[in-house]
């Protein structure tokens, strides 16, 4: 297929679309309301449905309406709004729908600001909202990996019922790029649901969707099974990249447009002589914990880079286990860090330690 | 013209003894058991079907849907 | 020969209400289910019930079925009806549910004119979680969180969803209606039932809210609770049908 220069938020617009996805519903919120425009405009000429949100909230149990009905759907917002739609995400979880979240990060806390940042890292992999569950979470680095990666997100939504998460942030989203699109997705090839999924009790008992159980013993019941489900996906679905680690003295851990910016570094330091390598998680959640501590027996300095406060850094540290340092840079609020700056750090870091 | 002569089915397990069924009823067939369910309510009790013209307001009335209506023919 | 005139509806599961007694909820439930016997469309519908007492309502209906996040039924009703508009969807909301929390959800699944069905019951007062103040709460009203009455100065006013709803160009039918005697109950399923053919004939949203009594958390016994309610709540939320583009049954 032919490559197409396309704009990250569009990309992933047009992956979903070829991957079966139909139906969207969406809140404006920079930075990413080209995508909800771009889904607008292309989902009546397939037979799809936009439809335009009183809010996040709505958006996401909007979301949970389609979902129950086994029918493929996203939504994608920005930090602010994936906050508000912290609580439908939950219910999502524990009811076992299949759905795919987009969240172009950008600053935080609070209202932040409409930069690219990666301050919800945390939230997308540690829980954001109520209760035990876990989300799949994607973190393309390049528009090409986010067309990808969106069409995994749907593929892996529907194969564990689960939602799943692209962790994407301004920067990718408003990035242009040539990119190849997969072909369009046979819709009577999609995955079947109608062993639980809602399309009216006819000739059958009565499917119900719920996250709740009045009863403990089959609340705990219900979390057990969602535990086995992400220790499944935990075993299944780790993926990660990995660039110049093989002889490598420093390895470089970053996720997304992070990831990105350090490879660049990674070849500044080749030039000067320094073995420097990435390691780049793809599933942040689950999290490639097992191939980082392989890279640690031989590895002897880790530096983290991020856009936040040092959240990933906490996985890093403990898939590495206290075995090798394990050294931190970052920027926040919307900063994006030049490969300049990193690989100054870098130096200055390795140098202490000489 | 003959009276129409109705019959009723109370599931009394299933009846929590609200006595909405009583009040409606316009001809006092039903009244209070003087035994208890397993709930430990005192149901309602078609005591005088005789009196029963098969109207239904007890059918309409009751919220636990404890109530059959029949009319003989 | 016995003729059987009435019974429990299809369309119910027969599983035992979780209602105390005499609380109206149970009759709505009835009634809403010999609808959609009536209309045949029980193998093509969907129930989404709510938070509170009726978050339950899911394993009353012999359908299949989902909980909604408080408040937000309205939202997953629409995503479920756009995604199968071949399928019919109702919402099952209280006071709390709707007119609190879910004030904007309902506002514009009403105002888009989704094709799906709301039966809201306001009794005044939130039941599940033990008796506090409802946005629909009369002044002067004693709950666990007004204990010296409700206060508008304090708490506000007691909110009328139908006449804000009145004014949403998408509700093809809208009434407030009550089943304190055998005639208003034949009076809501009347209501009830255009407020699915809205849906069914595809012409917008339905709504019918149901003023109901919470004898446990007003107090009081299930007869003097229905006095009551004619007294006070009538006088603050006037029956009628607001909207009716369904025309006559047919």
């Amino acid at each position: 297929m032919e490559k197409v220069m396309v704009k990250g938020t569009e990309a992933i617009g047009e992956a979903a679309i070829r991957a079966g996805c139909r139906h969207f519903f969406g809140y404006p919120i920079t930075p990413q309301s080209e995508l909800p425009e771009y889904m607008s405009k292309r989902l009546p000429e397939v037979d799809g449905v936009f439809l335009q949100t009183e809010s996040e909230v709505a958006t996401v149990n909007m979301l949970y309406g389609a979902a129950c009905t086994g029918t493929r759907v996203m939504t994608s917002t920005s930090s602010p709004g994936f906050s508000l739609m912290m609580e439908g995400v939950s219910y999502m979880a524990c009811a076992q729908l299949p759905a795919v979240f987009v969240n172009v990060v950008r600053g935080g806390p609070g209202l932040g600001d409409i930069q690219p940042a990666q301050g919800d890292y945390w939230q997308a992999t540690k829980g954001g909202g109520h209760g035990d569950y876990k989300l799949i979470v994607l973190a393309p680095a390049t528009v090409q990996e986010a067309v990808d990666l969106t069409v995994l997100a749907f593929d892996l939504a529907d194969k564990y019922r689960t939602p799943t998460l692209i962790l994407a942030d301004g920067l990718l989203g408003q990035m242009m790029e040539p990119v190849e699109f997969p072909e369009f997705r046979d819709l009577s090839t999609l995955p079947d649901h109608s062993s639980w999924a809602m399309t009216g009790a006819k000739g059958r008992k009565p499917h119900i969707i719920t996250s709740f159980d009045i009863d403990p013993y089959i609340l705990e019941k219900m979390n057990l099974e969602l535990v086995k489900k992400y220790r499944e996906i935990e075993k299944n679905e780790v993926r990660w990249e990995e660039f110049k680690t093989e002889d490598a003295d420093i390895v470089i851990t970053a996720f997304g447009t992070v990831a990105r910016i350090a490879k660049s570094v990674v070849e500044m330091a080749r030039k000067d002589g320094l073995k420097v390598g990435l390691f780049r998680p793809i599933t942040v959640w689950p999290f490639p914990y097992e191939p980082l501590k392989k890279l640690a027996e031989k590895v002897d300095l880790f530096f983290d880079v991020e856009m936040n406060m040092g959240q990933m850094l906490e996985d890093v540290k403990l898939a590495i286990g206290g075995e090798k340092p394990v050294a931190f840079y970052s920027r926040m609020g919307g900063v994006v860090p030049t490969p300049n700056e990193i690989y100054e750090a870098l130096k200055k870091e390795f140098g202490r330690r000489e | 013209m003959p009276k129409v002569k109705g019959y009723i089915e109370i599931d009394q397990e299933r009846c929590k003894g609200c006595g909405l069924c009583i009040k409606a009823c316009p001809t006092k067939v039903i009244d209070f058991s003087e035994s208890f369910n397993s709930k430990g309510y005192h149901p309602a009790e078609a005591k005088y079907l005789d009196r029963c013209i098969a109207c239904g307001f007890c059918y309409r009335m009751c919220p636990d849907v404890c109530i059959t209506v029949y009319r003989e023919e | 020969m016995k003729k059987l005139l009435y019974k429990m509806p299809e369309s119910l599961s027969g599983k035992e209400f979780t209602y105390c007694p005499g609380c109206h909820h149970g009759i709505v439930h009835r009634l809403i289910a010999e609808v959609i016997d009536e209309l045949g469309i029980r193998e093509k519908t969907l129930v989404v019930a709510p938070i509170g007492c009726s978050v339950f309502a899911y394993q009353f209906f012999n359908m299949d079925g989902t909980i909604a996040a408080h408040g937000r039924a309205p939202a997953v009703a629409t995503g479920m009806k756009r995604a199968r508009p071949d399928l019919y969807v109702f919402t099952y909301q209280g006071d709390g549910d709707l007119a609190a929390i879910g004030t904007a959800e309902i506002m514009h699944a009403a105002n888009r004119g989704e094709k799906v069905t709301t039966i809201f019951i306001n009794n005044a007062i939130y039941g599940m979680t033990g008796g506090q103040m409802a946005p629909t709460t009369l002044l002067g009203m004693k709950t666990t969180t007004t204990p010296y009455g409700r206060d508008a100065q304090k708490d506000g006013y007691p909110m009328h969803m139908c006449e804000f709803l009145k004014e949403a160009k998408g509700v093809a039918y809208l009434a407030r209606t009550k089943v304190t005697t055998p005639q208003d109950v034949e009076k809501t399923k009347k209501a009830i039932k255009k407020a699915f053919l809205a849906q069914v004939k595809g012409i917008g949203f339905g709504l019918v809210e149901v003023l109901s009594t919470c004898p446990t958390n007003w107090g009081m016994d299930p007869i003097s609770a229905m006095k009551w309610l004619e007294e006070n709540m009538i006088p603050e939320y006037p029956l009628g049908v607001f909207i009716d583009k369904v025309g006559d049954e047919k």
